[in-house]
């Protein structure tokens, strides 16, 4: 679980114990919040790099893009012409993207945790256990949500 | 005339060679090999006994050539020399057609109480290396292991400076043969290893009542020589032939035998000479055996196994070196046949496996371990039901039946096909929306239903990725609550069926939440019948 760059632009984190991570919206995040409608969802990051292009290959993952903290994943354009990016949040190579939400964005909103998730990272084997350190877990989230929540009432 | 046996098979054409070799401080069997004596039963003699034959031969024979030099003598013509020790030192006392050189035989005394120098050529090989004492240090080791065998395979391992000390040898005598005119080359010369089984089997035949096979044998005895005292003998052809001594990664030097041969192939003569110092300084001491191995084939046993514990693994589970569950299936089985067959270690291998909280019902999992270099290799059927006893009587986790020995081939069968064969399991899912009972039975009327699967993330780490179409052939459902259901499926091997029913992030496509349109998750999966009829089943 994590927060990160523009104010309530916040990412979610899930890291299986064999250390894939799926990154995902969290629930403070506006598109999930105002009851956005979302136009479309581009993998096209720049004029030249494309996460559609990704290719992993073998046991290995050969030929993985590699991604920083701040790498962008995607970039999500609602109807009401806001833009948002998605980061990557965490090193680590980029195994797959969310193909599916390209023909259908909404899965995004619908089911942020499970079927609507952005992309699948593999951290470094080294890196895997700190990755999560300077993130919050579940309960550490919902605690800076409801204070987020409170101060702004 | 007499036998063959106490005579020395040399002709009058070998004398320049046989004392070229002698100078060089060639043993008598090296000599017999680069004179190319092919008949094995001399160089069973003992060593002592051919080399006083084969000194009365030389000096004879300078005798006969000073005297007969100008008697026409038949080149090719064989000197059969009488061998027995006795006879020759009475010979040599007698003084009977014999140098009075008192030197000589001062010498030939000497000899018969001192072992025999070290030969240069083969650094003790064909010397005390061959001969009883050595071959019954060769068999304690292999009856103090408790093997049982039939038959088995003597390989030996000789240092790689033998070769450069065999090839010194060979120019010196190419140089003779050359002027005799005769055709030979290097690969007619009888060859170490040769002479060497020439002269130990039949003693291991004597010692063990089994002779070494020539061919296959499951049983290996696995000698290796080394001879420290002349390793840099090979040193100077890494300078000489860099091209051969490349790129020797994990291994401890980079002479290995191979490499020492294509370098000897490549020199040329004058090189070789100019490096080697020819003939070589007397060694030491000779060679010495720093391992002796002994290596039976793999023993193979199959069987089934049902497992009925959802907190054990099929394999140990270990974590950043931390284990995780306290055994395995794999353990369970595998710690009785190790007893049993008394094996170093072991390969577990399965058609197909189970999550650790999966059981394995009805006509279990076929499986096959390989036990590798097992004491035993003999087992009745009533051992092995015995056996299959014991393993079933330490853990109520895991059963097994249809234990049997099998042929490394038949391995083959458990896992060709795998992907044609089917499986049967029994999920209970729960769905986060209310079911009704008809909700969940129109999963009953699908039948070879497809999937798209992508690999999933929790093997992703270490599988490829990749989207695989898998069959659903049959779905069986049984309402349970508004939460709840079981469902029996058949599914083509290798569906993910974990993945089938929660979707794993809606990358298996379809899965049981798409279907019922709803979140679904697997509680208990068991697997129910796995569809091969590999192992054979067994009466018992
Ligand atoms: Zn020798």
């Amino acid at each position: 679980l994590d927060v990160k760059g523009n104010p309530c632009e916040d990412h979610c984190i899930l890291q299986h114990s064999n250390r894939i991570c799926v990154i995902a919206l969290a629930d403070a995040h506006p598109v999930l919040q105002k009851g956005k409608a979302i136009e479309r969802i581009s993998y096209q990051i720049s004029a030249n790099c494309s996460r559609l292009q990704n290719k992993v290959s073998g046991k290995s993952k050969r030929g993985a893009q590699f991604l920083t903290e701040l790498a962008p994943l995607c970039r999500i354009y609602c109807s009401d012409g806001e833009e948002y990016t998605i980061y990557s949040c965490i090193r680590g190579r980029l195994i797959e993207v969310n193909e599916s939400l390209l023909g259908d964005p909404s899965i995004l909103q619908q089911k942020p945790f499970t079927d609507g998730y952005v992309a699948v990272v593999l951290p470094k084997f080294e890196e895997s256990k700190t990755i999560t350190q300077g993130l919050l877990t579940r309960k550490e989230y919902e605690e800076v949500l409801s204070k987020r929540f409170n101060s702004a009432s | 005339m007499n036998g063959f046996s106490s005579m020395i098979e040399l002709s009058e054409k070998d004398k320049p060679i046989a004392q070229m070799l002698l100078n060089f401080g060639a043993c008598p069997r090296c000599i017999f090999r680069f004179c190319r004596v092919e008949l094995q039963a001399p160089y069973r003699r003992p060593e002592k006994e051919l080399l006083c034959e084969l000194r009365t031969f030389l000096q004879s024979n300078s005798n006969e050539s000073e005297s007969s030099c100008e008697t026409v003598q038949p080149p090719c013509k064989r000197i059969r020399l009488e061998s027995r020790k006795e006879e020759a030192e009475e010979q040599t006392a007698n003084g009977s057609h014999q140098l009075t050189d008192a030197e000589n035989d001062g010498n030939a005394t000497d000899d018969n109480l001192r072992p025999p120098p070290v030969c240069t050529v083969c650094l003790g090989i064909l010397q005390e290396l061959c001969e009883m004492d050595f071959v019954k240090a060769v068999c304690q080791k292999i009856n103090s292991s408790e093997y049982q065998f039939s038959s088995f395979v003597f390989s030996v391992s000789f240092p790689p400076q033998l070769s450069v000390r065999e090839h010194a040898a060979w120019l010196l005598v190419k140089e003779e043969i050359g002027k005799q005119d005769l055709l030979v080359e290097k690969d007619d010369l009888v060859q170490l290893k040769e002479a060497y089984k020439w002269i130990i089997h039949p003693l291991f035949l004597e010692e063990l009542g089994v002779p070494p096979a020539d061919g296959k044998s499951l049983f290996e005895v696995s000698v290796v020589f080394a001879h420290p005292e002349t390793d840099e003998d090979c040193h100077f052809l890494a300078t000489a032939c860099p091209s051969c001594f490349k790129s020797a990664k994990n291994k401890q030097s980079i002479f290995t035998r191979m490499a020492v041969v294509k370098a000897l192939e490549l020199i040329d003569d004058d090189d070789f000479l100019k490096n080697f110092q020819s003939p070589p300084s007397s060694p030491k001491t000779p060679c010495t055996a720093v391992d002796i191995q002994c290596t039976n084939g793999a023993i193979f046993v199959a069987g089934r196994y049902n497992k009925y514990s959802r907190t054990l693994p099929q394999t140990p589970w270990i974590i950043d070196g931390e284990r995780k569950m306290e055994s395995s299936v794999e353990e369970l089985i595998s710690e009785h046949l190790m007893t049993t067959f008394k094996a170093d270690s072991f390969n577990f291998s399965s058609s197909g496996r189970e999550d650790v909280d999966v059981r394995t019902l009805g006509n279990g999992r076929p499986f096959a371990i390989e036990l590798v270099n097992p004491r035993r290799v003999h087992l009745t059927a009533e051992e092995m039901r015995a056996l299959q006893q014991t393993i079933n009587n330490s853990s109520d986790k895991v059963q097994v039946h249809d234990l049997q020995i099998v042929t490394r081939e038949a391995i083959g069968h458990m896992k060709e096909g795998e992907e044609g064969k089917t499986k049967s399991y029994n999920a209970l899912i729960w769905t986060e929306k209310e079911i009704r009972n008809e909700d969940v039975a129109v999963l009953d009327s699908m039948k070879e239903l497809k999937l798209d699967q992508k690999t999933p993330l929790r093997v992703l780490h270490r599988r490829p990725l990749a989207v695989r179409v898998r069959v659903i052939h049959t779905m069986q459902s049984e309402y349970i609550d508004e939460h709840h259901f079981r469902l029996r499926l058949k599914s083509q091997a290798g569906t993910y069926i974990k993945e089938f029913v929660h979707g794993d992030f809606g990358r298996t496509k379809p899965n049981i939440g798409s279907l019922l349109g709803t979140t679904a998750d697997i509680l208990e999966l068991d697997v129910e019948s796995v569809d091969t009829d590999w192992p054979p089943a067994l009466d018992n």
